[in-house]
C-alpha cells in the first residue's frame, strides 16, 4: 500500500505543483525518487508532528494540497488537536496519511499498533476517512482524495498486502465495493484483513453459506444504502476490522442500522476487544490471538447462520 | 497625542465596550497587546485591503494567543473590515464575534485560534507557502509568553530558522503573567531571548507599549532568517487596578471598579450603553 501511495503521489505531483509531500522523518529510501524529482514539493518536518500538521493547514489555506504522512499513531494522536482545530475547524483540505494501521508493526509492540486511529478520526466533523484493503485501492484512493475538497485521513498499512482487485477498480467516495455476492449473510471489512475475509468467504461457500462480502474502504462517509440493503436482504452482518471494536467500522455500521430503525438484525463486530495487545509475532499471529483470523471469521459466520435456522 | 496614540486609546475603549456588551472577556491579555496591533495595522507595516480581505498578496497577522481577540476585533473594525457596531454583538446569540477568533467567519481573521500553541505552526505553513511560490508577503504571529510553555511552539522554533523563513516575524507578548500567577512562580521564561537566539532566530527586545519603538523594530527587515521580537508589556495596561494583576485574566469590573474604568478609559456610561 505504501508504495502504491507514493506512486500515486508521484503522478499527482508531476501534474500539479500544488501537491506537496510532507513527512515527519518517516519513509527513508521509499521517498528517494519523489524527493529527487520534486525537491520543491517535499518537506521533511523532522520528528515534530504537531508542527507538521499545523503547517499543513497553513499551506492548505494558501491553496496547496499537502499529503501529510507519518506513522498512524504519531499522526492521529500526537497531533490530534492540530487536526481538530487547524485542519477540521478551519476545514483546510489537508490529506493526512497514516502508515502502519492495524497490526502492521506487530513486533514493535502496542505503541506502534494503529488500533484506535479510525475512531479518533471518525469523531471529527469535516473529516473523511478511507481505509484501503489493497495496494491498487490505496493508489486509486490517493488519486481521488487529492481533489476531493475536504480534510481526509487515509489509513495505510505497509507493504506486501495481497491484491484483490483488477485494473478496472475505481474508488468512489461514500461507496462500498461488493467483493463477493451472496444472500445468507453479509460480512463488511476494511483494510488488508479484507483478504482474509475473502478467503473465509470462499470456504463458507464450500460449506453452503453464501456470503455477501463488502469492502467498505470509504468509512466516512459510509455507504448507507448498501448497508441497509444488506440488512434487508441478508439478515445478518459481521464487521471485521484490525482496529478496536470501539469507534471503528463496526460502530459506523451499527450507527447506520440504529439511525434507520433496522430491527431484527444480527450484528457481530469483530475487532480488537478494548485492550492493548502486548504479544509479539507476525500480523497474522496477532490477528489469531485477537480472534479475527480467517478461522474465527468462519466460525462466527456459521454461528450466526445456525442461530437463524 | 499622536495619531497612533489616539487610535490605541480608541481601541481600548472599543475593547471594553465589547466585553461589557458580551458580559465578559479576556481584558488583561487584550489590553496588553493594544500598542502591538495598533502599530501593525495603522502604521503601514501590515499590507492589507479591508475591501479584499482574502487577497493572495496580503500580509498576514495571526493572533496565536486567541484569547486577546477583543483587540483584534477592535483593530479590524477600525481598519474597516466590518462596521464598529458589529463589535458590540460580542458573544451574543447569532453573532460572528465570539470569545476566540474564527477564520473565514470574521473578515480579516487569519486563523482560528484559542487553544494555545497552534498559531506558530499554522503561520509557518503560510510563510512556507509564500517561500515556495516566491510571493513577497509577510507573516506576523503574536504569541503569549505563557503560551511559550507549549511544546508545539518549540517544534516551530526549531523548524522556521532551518527553512530560513525570512518572511516570518514572531512577536512574544511578554507581560510576565499567566492565568494563575506570575510566570516566574510557575515556569520561569526569563531567558526568553537566549532561548530563541539559540534556536537560530534574530531576536530583538522592545517596550511593547512604546509606539515609536514598535514602529522602528517591527519595521526592520529580516536577514535570511525569521525574526523574534520580545515585546515587554503590562497585562491589563491602561486600567490602573488591572495592571499586572493575575486575577484580571478573565473577569469583569464590579460597580466600584466601573467608575475607575469610565474615568481611565475616558468613557461615559451613555457611551457604554450605545
Amino acid at each position: 500500500m505504501r508504495n502504491a501511495y507514493i506512486k500515486a503521489l508521484y503522478e499527482l505531483a508531476e501534474d500539479d505543483k500544488n501537491i506537496l509531500s510532507l513527512v515527519a522523518d518517516n519513509g527513508a529510501i521509499v521517498f528517494d525518487k519523489f524527493r529527487e524529482s520534486f525537491a520543491d514539493q517535499f518537506i521533511n518536518f523532522g520528528i515534530s508532528e504537531a508542527n507538521m500538521i499545523a503547517a499543513s493547514a497553513g499551506l492548505a489555506s494558501c491553496g496547496f494540497i499537502p499529503f501529510t504522512y507519518t506513522i498512524s499513531n504519531f499522526l492521529t494522536m500526537r497531533g490530534f488537536e492540530q487536526i481538530r482545530n487547524d485542519v477540521c475547524i478551519q476545514n483546510q483540505h489537508v490529506k493526512l496519511v497514516g502508515v502502519g494501521g492495524g497490526f502492521k508493526y506487530s513486533v514493535l509492540g502496542p505503541t506502534h499498533h494503529g488500533t484506535e486511529d479510525i475512531a479518533l478520526m471518525r469523531v471529527l466533523p469535516n473529516m473523511k476517512i478511507a481505509v484501503p484493503a489493497t495496494p491498487l485501492e490505496a493508489f486509486h484512493i490517493t488519486k481521488v482524495v487529492a481533489y476531493d475538497e475536504s480534510p481526509w485521513y487515509i489509513r495505510l498499512e505497509g507493504t506486501k498486502e495481497k491484491e484483490l482487485f483488477d485494473e478496472s477498480y475505481r474508488f468512489e467516495v461514500g461507496k462500498g465495493t461488493i467483493v463477493t455476492e451472496g444472500n445468507d449473510l453479509t460480512i463488511i471489512s476494511v483494510g488488508s484483513i479484507t483478504y482474509e475475509v475473502h478467503e473465509a468467504v470462499q470456504t463458507l461457500k464450500e460449506k453452503g453459506i453464501q456470503v455477501r462480502h463488502i469492502n467498505m474502504s470509504s468509512v466516512k462517509p459510509i455507504d448507507k444504502d448498501l448497508i441497509l440493503d444488506s440488512a434487508k436482504n441478508t439478515g445478518g452482518i459481521i464487521t471485521v476490522e484490525e482496529h478496536s471494536i470501539i469507534g471503528g467500522l463496526g460502530d459506523a455500521v451499527a450507527d447506520v442500522l440504529i439511525e434507520n430503525d433496522v430491527q431484527n438484525i444480527q450484528l457481530k463486530k469483530m475487532g480488537i476487544k478494548n485492550r492493548f495487545v502486548s504479544d509479539y509475532g507476525t500480523q497474522e499471529y496477532l490477528r489469531s490471538i485477537e480472534g479475527i483470523a480467517k478461522e474465527n471469521i468462519i466460525t462466527e459466520a456459521e454461528n450466526i447462520c445456525k442461530c437463524r435456522k | 497625542m499622536s495619531k497612533l496614540q489616539k487610535i490605541a486609546k480608541e481601541i481600548r475603549a472599543m475593547i471594553f465596550k465589547s466585553a461589557y456588551k458580551g458580559g465578559g472577556g479576556h481584558l488583561g491579555a487584550s489590553f496588553s497587546v493594544v500598542e502591538i496591533l495598533t502599530t501593525l495595522y495603522f502604521s503601514d507595516l501590515l499590507k492589507y485591503k479591508s475591501s479584499n480581505p482574502y487577497s493572495k498578496s496580503r500580509d498576514r497577522f495571526i493572533l496565536s494567543k486567541g484569547h486577546a481577540v477583543l483587540t483584534l476585533y477592535a483593530a479590524l473594525a477600525k481598519a474597516g473590515f466590518f462596521p464598529e457596531k458589529d463589535l458590540y454583538t460580542f458573544c451574543q446569540p447569532g453573532s460572528k464575534f465570539g470569545g476566540h477568533p474564527k477564520m473565514y467567519e470574521v473578515p480579516g481573521v487569519e486563523a482560528s485560534t484559542g487553544a494555545l500553541g497552534h498559531g506558530l505552526g499554522f503561520g509557518i505553513g503560510v510563510a512556507l507557502a509564500g517561500q515556495l511560490r516566491k510571493q513577497d508577503y509577510k507573516v506576523f504571529v503574536l504569541l503569549g509568553d505563557g503560551e511559550c510553555q507549549e511544546g508545539s511552539i518549540w517544534e516551530g522554533a526549531l523548524f522556521a530558522p532551518e527553512k530560513k523563513l525570512d518572511n516570518l516575524v514572531v512577536i512574544v507578548d511578554h507581560n510576565k503573567l499567566q492565568a494563575m500567577d506570575r510566570l516566574d512562580n510557575i515556569i520561569n521564561m526569563d531567558s526568553m531571548s537566549k532561548k530563541w537566539e539559540s534556536f537560530g532566530w534574530d531576536v530583538e527586545e522592545v517596550d511593547g507599549h512604546d509606539l515609536e519603538q514598535l514602529q522602528d523594530v517591527l519595521g526592520r527587515k529580516n536577514k535570511n532568517r525569521p525574526r523574534l521580537i520580545i515585546a515587554h508589556t503590562i497585562k491589563g495596561k491602561g486600567l490602573s487596578f488591572m495592571e499586572n494583576t493575575p486575577i484580571w485574566h478573565y473577569r469583569m469590573p464590579n460597580d466600584e471598579e466601573m467608575k475607575m474604568v469610565l474615568k481611565e478609559l475616558d468613557l461615559t456610561k451613555q457611551e457604554l450603553e450605545v
